[in-house]
């Protein structure tokens, strides 16, 4: 012991010892008391946000998205399918440098700037963390051998195997099947995010808008259990997808093809129906395009040149495009006249090749120069004579006109389920009062009896006013749809109500009228196409006019430019007895109905009516 | 009054005497601190076991560590607290040393260096900083068991020293949480040694600069880090935050019973982050619930209030000293460990004493432990021999 250790205290040593240890012991039990406090806030108090947030951790749903309907033709030949395709996907929280490994993969296999800067942009929408963010769609076999090659350079990056749309017919259908692309900023915020979780593609037009809803199916889902790097490591749950409805359209891919191939080289349309049942049989535009293009995004060069090109094959004639019926709704107006009680059938004018409204001094012109002579109805529809419907027109006045057109389905949507239709127009008082402003002009009654004027109409129109007649007045629903595999969800419009006439035999005068059109050597289509058939036609020509002729001057082609040549309209049915097929071509500056229109449709009926003739004549030849 | 009848008096009064040693006290082992030494490692490697994802050479290599810990308790539990005393300044040079020995030639990961490897056996590796957790407490202890209590000025400055050299070579390395434990250790001492109060105020009057003057100039990026980490964790979730949100998630989510052994999915899924080192207690948390910590805290407990009992009961300030300084340091670390992943403090890594995996660790605390035993059951024949 050394000397100081002599002059401690002991005493006082052990109370200050004992004083510190006693207060040491008190902060001891209040820091554990505040431990126990920590801890019993998170596990008690915050037991349920805490053990919510470790779920929310671990557990993921994964989208299963479910394969779309497929839809067919009449025959069941496939229009649109889908095939595999696969994605090169990046996961951003498990790549350190992004910009490095989007650098190294182009170094590897051919990605554009446009797919990187697609990739840059879809990486900053809202997303799940973990979701893989596709860089480069549609990989070739050769890229994913190459990528696989070198999986071990690239964690985070991800062959994706995906089924996307598959239009195997392309073109010819591109307009009334339609196309699915990839869902845009404007459709995100509309769509149910629960319905297309997964899903990067929505119907875009036609059918494939149309009937979206069920061709979607439904999104299945996998409940997985994650590690902090989003790796799956196993299966909780899994609800699998339904897949979408399958389709069969009335569409007949045959009749389809020799339609598009009618018309190649010029801008028109064709619609075909069935009149016993509505169904469309065949419904082209051309020019068109592949609908394939757009289905995992189209780049945006070629999707200007489709939308800037001057002929623009985007644009859907058959059912968007708006022409002046002309001629062809003259047999209409021949049996509202009937009906009504304006005309008598054995009631003739006189046409000097001209009509003038009294004490006007304007000259409406027949298309006849020197004019037809004595007319009567049935000729007025045969020769097509203007001068007759002038008359027709202005006694039965624009109201009743307006009436017996709607009755026919002109001026309103009335097919079932064909995506993009206008409306057309038949002008009434109230309509030009209310759109115009000004009150309605007699000399307005008499061009809209030739289908002129405001008077405007859709091919899809024209071929179902044409069903209606062939079915004498009983009215059907132009529909694409002709059976589904499961029930379709999708709210169908109903169709309009039947026309009944005062007697029956006005529509076989109508009838009557639009054979000779075709039949008789005199109609306006007999030369063109009436000379060799082997079934009846019923058929009525119209031209429109694309620009106004001045009072004393002459339609001539020669001098105007194509842009402003008449548009060739031509109406028809076959056979009259027992009618298959109802048609409506357009070809847009193709001339007169008769030259330019009527042979396509003959084209497109005689596709139709000779294998079905033949095979009738060969049962009857084995009946016997 | 002579000294000397004073200590005998108050040793008397503790009624030490009354009880004739017994077969523990003759292996100079105490049967509490066994057990409960025995009970918390044991239990420690069942949490280990789940946290590590049952991995067999953790395990092996813990289980190795805590038999030699054991092992050297008991032989620190056969040595005289005098020869600590006589010793102190001795090692006190040998820890000062091996220290700057680190800085000088030490490995290390995640830019410190804190190990230094046993010449010739350079998978053997050890952290002298562990060691200075020990030599600490004994050579402040010897320090002012030496003067006059309670401290004059001067010793207060001179423990101070002694506590500020090896502490600013750990910091140094850097490792911010064991120059903080050292530093607590060498303090305690000087706390239970009676400083005087106005000291202990001067010293919170200091401190406010003192935090000042280490942000700017002595903490490194990465400290500074986790102090606003800390205080701000959802802030970047990601990154620096991901630690103390998903330590937090795991414990939260034990609820009071606890998920079930081996069925924690913060740990087994790898979002609770050194799930087997600092981070264990989360495990705990989550496997076995609230009811778990508190059990894990009751033994926890056993040892402190043991470890203050021996330190009431000491016979010399020298044994006083150092026993309530192991026994509080060693409350410390549970504090900071437990303060840090349940997101009460600021993350300092800081394990969770005998039950984190770490060989160096281990075998301190359990020498400490030693010493605690050797203190208890020296008693005796201290008064018979002096």
């Amino acid at each position: 012991m050394n000397d100081r250790d002599t002059l401690k205290d002991h005493r006082r040593e052990v109370k200050i010892f004992k004083n510190r240890i006693v207060l040491a012991a008190f902060c001891l039990v209040l820091l554990t008391g505040l431990l126990l406090s920590r801890l019993f806030v998170l596990q008690v108090v915050q037991y349920e946000e805490l053990s919510t947030k470790s779920d929310e951790n671990r557990i993921h749903l994964k989208p299963i998205p479910p394969t779309r309907g497929l839809i067919y033709d009449t025959h069941g030949i496939l229009l649109a399918d889908n095939k595999p395709s696969f994605n090169l996907s990046l996961i951003k929280e498990r790549i350190k440098d992004l910009d490095t490994t989007v650098r190294d993969l182009a170094s590897l296999i051919n990605i554009s700037e446009e797919e990187v800067q697609g990739f840059y942009k879809r990486l900053r929408k809202r997303r799940a963390p973990y979701e893989p963010v596709p860089l480069k769609h549609g990989l070739t076999e050769e890229e994913i051998a190459i990528i696989s090659v070198n999986e071990q350079r690239f964690t985070g990056v991800e062959i994706e195997a995906q089924l996307v749309r598959f239009y195997p017919q392309a073109e010819p259908f591109a307009h009334a099947v339609g196309y699915v692309g990839k869902i845009n900023e404007r459709e995100l915020k509309r769509l149910d995010p629960q319905k297309y979780s997964g899903m990067r593609s929505i119907g875009k037009i036609g059918v494939e808008r149309f009937y979206e809803e069920d061709l979607l199916g439904q999104v299945g889902y996998q409940e997985v259990e994650t590690n902090a790097r989003g790796r799956v490591l196993r299966v909780l749950n899994q609800q699998d997808p339904q897949p979408g409805v399958n389709l069969t359209l009335y569409l007949d891919s045959y009749l389809q093809q020799v339609s598009y191939e009618a018309l190649a080289g010029k801008r028109g349309a064709i619609v075909a129906i069935e009149p016993k049942t509505g169904g469309i049989l065949a419904m082209v535009s051309q020019p068109s395009y592949d609908p394939n293009l757009f289905v995992s995004g189209i780049p945006y060069k070629t999707y200007s040149v489709l939308r800037d090109h001057p002929d623009r094959p985007l644009y859907n004639r058959a059912s968007l495009g708006e022409y002046p019926p002309a001629s062809t709704i003259k047999p209409m107006l021949a049996l509202a006249a009937l009906d009504l009680g304006v005309r008598e059938p054995s009631f003739k004018i006189f046409d000097p090749g001209y009509y003038k409204l009294p004490n006007k001094p304007r000259l409406y012109r027949n298309w006849k120069r020197g004019g037809h002579g004595w007319v009567n109805l049935e000729r007025a529809v045969y020769v097509s004579n203007d001068t007759y419907f002038y008359d027709l027109a202005l006694n039965m006045g624009i109201d009743d006109l307006h009436d017996y057109l709607t009755k026919f389905g002109l001026g309103k949507r009335t097919a079932m389920d064909v995506a993009e239709q206008r409306p057309g127009l038949i002008p009434s008082r109230e309509w030009k009062e209310g759109v115009k402003g000004v009150p309605w002009f007699p000399g307005e009654t008499l061009i809209s009896g030739i289908g002129q004027g405001y008077m405007l109409s859709t091919p899809l129109q024209l071929a179902t006013a044409t069903a209606v007649i062939a079915n004498r007045g009983k009215w059907i629903q132009p529909k694409l749809l002709k059976s589904a595999s499961g029930e379709i969800k999708r709210e169908l419009p109903t169709a309009p109500e039947s026309i009944e006439v005062s007697n029956p035999a006005y529509w076989d005068f109508v009838n009557e009228s639009m054979r000779k059109v075709v039949h008789d050597p005199r109609g306006t289509a007999n030369y063109r196409i009436g000379k060799d058939l082997q079934y009846t036609m019923a058929g009525k020509t119209g031209t429109a006019q694309v620009v106004g002729i001045k009072q004393n001057e002459r339609y001539d082609a020669k001098k105007l430019k194509k842009i402003h040549h008449d548009h060739g309209l031509f109406i028809a049915f076959a056979p009259i007895e027992n009618p298959q097929i109802a048609i409506a071509v357009i070809v847009e500056n193709g001339g007169g109905g008769s030259s330019a229109a009527a042979p396509v449709a003959r084209k497109v009926l005689d596709a139709y009516l000779l294998p079905k003739l033949a095979e009738q004549r060969l049962a009857v030849s084995k009946s016997e | 009054m002579s000294p000397e009848y004073v200590r005998q008096l108050s040793s008397v009064t503790h009624g030490q005497l009354s009880k004739p040693p017994g077969f523990w006290f003759k292996l100079h082992l105490d049967p509490i601190l066994l057990g409960a030494l025995l009970l918390l490692t044991a239990g420690g490697l069942f949490i280990l076991f789940s946290a590590s994802g049952q991995s067999e050479s953790i395990m092996t290599r813990q289980s190795i560590y805590l038999a030699i810990g054991f092992v050297v308790m008991a032989l620190f539990a056969q040595v005289p607290p005098r020869i600590f005393c006589r010793w102190a300044p001795w090692v006190y040079l040998i820890g000062l040393a091996l220290l700057v020995a680190v800085l000088l030639f030490g490995t290390g990961a995640k830019g410190a260096q804190r190990w230094i490897a046993v010449p010739g056996m350079s998978s053997v590796r050890f952290q002298p900083s562990e060691i200075m957790k020990l030599v600490m407490p004994i050579v402040v202890a010897w320090f002012l068991s030496k003067h006059i209590v309670p401290p004059s000025f001067k010793a207060v400055i001179g423990t101070l020293l002694l506590v500020a050299i090896p502490v600013g070579l750990i910091a140094k390395q850097p490792d911010l949480g064991t120059s903080l434990l050292v530093a607590a250790a060498g303090i305690f001492v000087l706390l239970l040694a009676g400083l005087r109060w106005r000291f202990i105020f001067g010293a919170v009057m200091l401190a406010v600069p003192a935090v000042y003057v280490m942000w700017h100039f002595v903490m490194r990026e990465y400290q500074k880090q986790r102090v606003l980490t800390f205080l701000e964790p959802e802030k970047d979730p990601w990154g620096a935050g991901w630690n103390i949100i998903q330590s937090k998630v795991a414990i939260g989510s034990g609820g009071i019973h606890g998920k079930g052994w081996l069925a924690g999915t913060q740990s087994h899924l790898d979002f609770l982050p050194e799930s087997h080192t600092d981070f264990i207690i989360a495990v705990l948390a989550e496997e076995f619930g609230l009811i778990g910590v508190v059990l894990l805290l009751c033994v926890y407990a056993v040892i402190i209030t043991r470890g203050i009992i021996i330190s009431a009961k000491a016979q010399t300030l020298f044994g006083k000293l150092l026993a309530g300084s192991v026994t509080l340091t060693f409350f410390v670390y549970i504090f900071v460990n437990i303060g840090m992943v349940s997101g009460l403090l600021p993350v300092v890594g800081v394990p969770l004493p005998l039950v984190s995996r770490g060989g160096t660790s281990i075998v301190t605390l359990m020498a400490g432990f030693g010493i605690l035993m050797s203190i208890h059951t020296h008693r005796t024949l201290l008064g018979r021999t002096t």
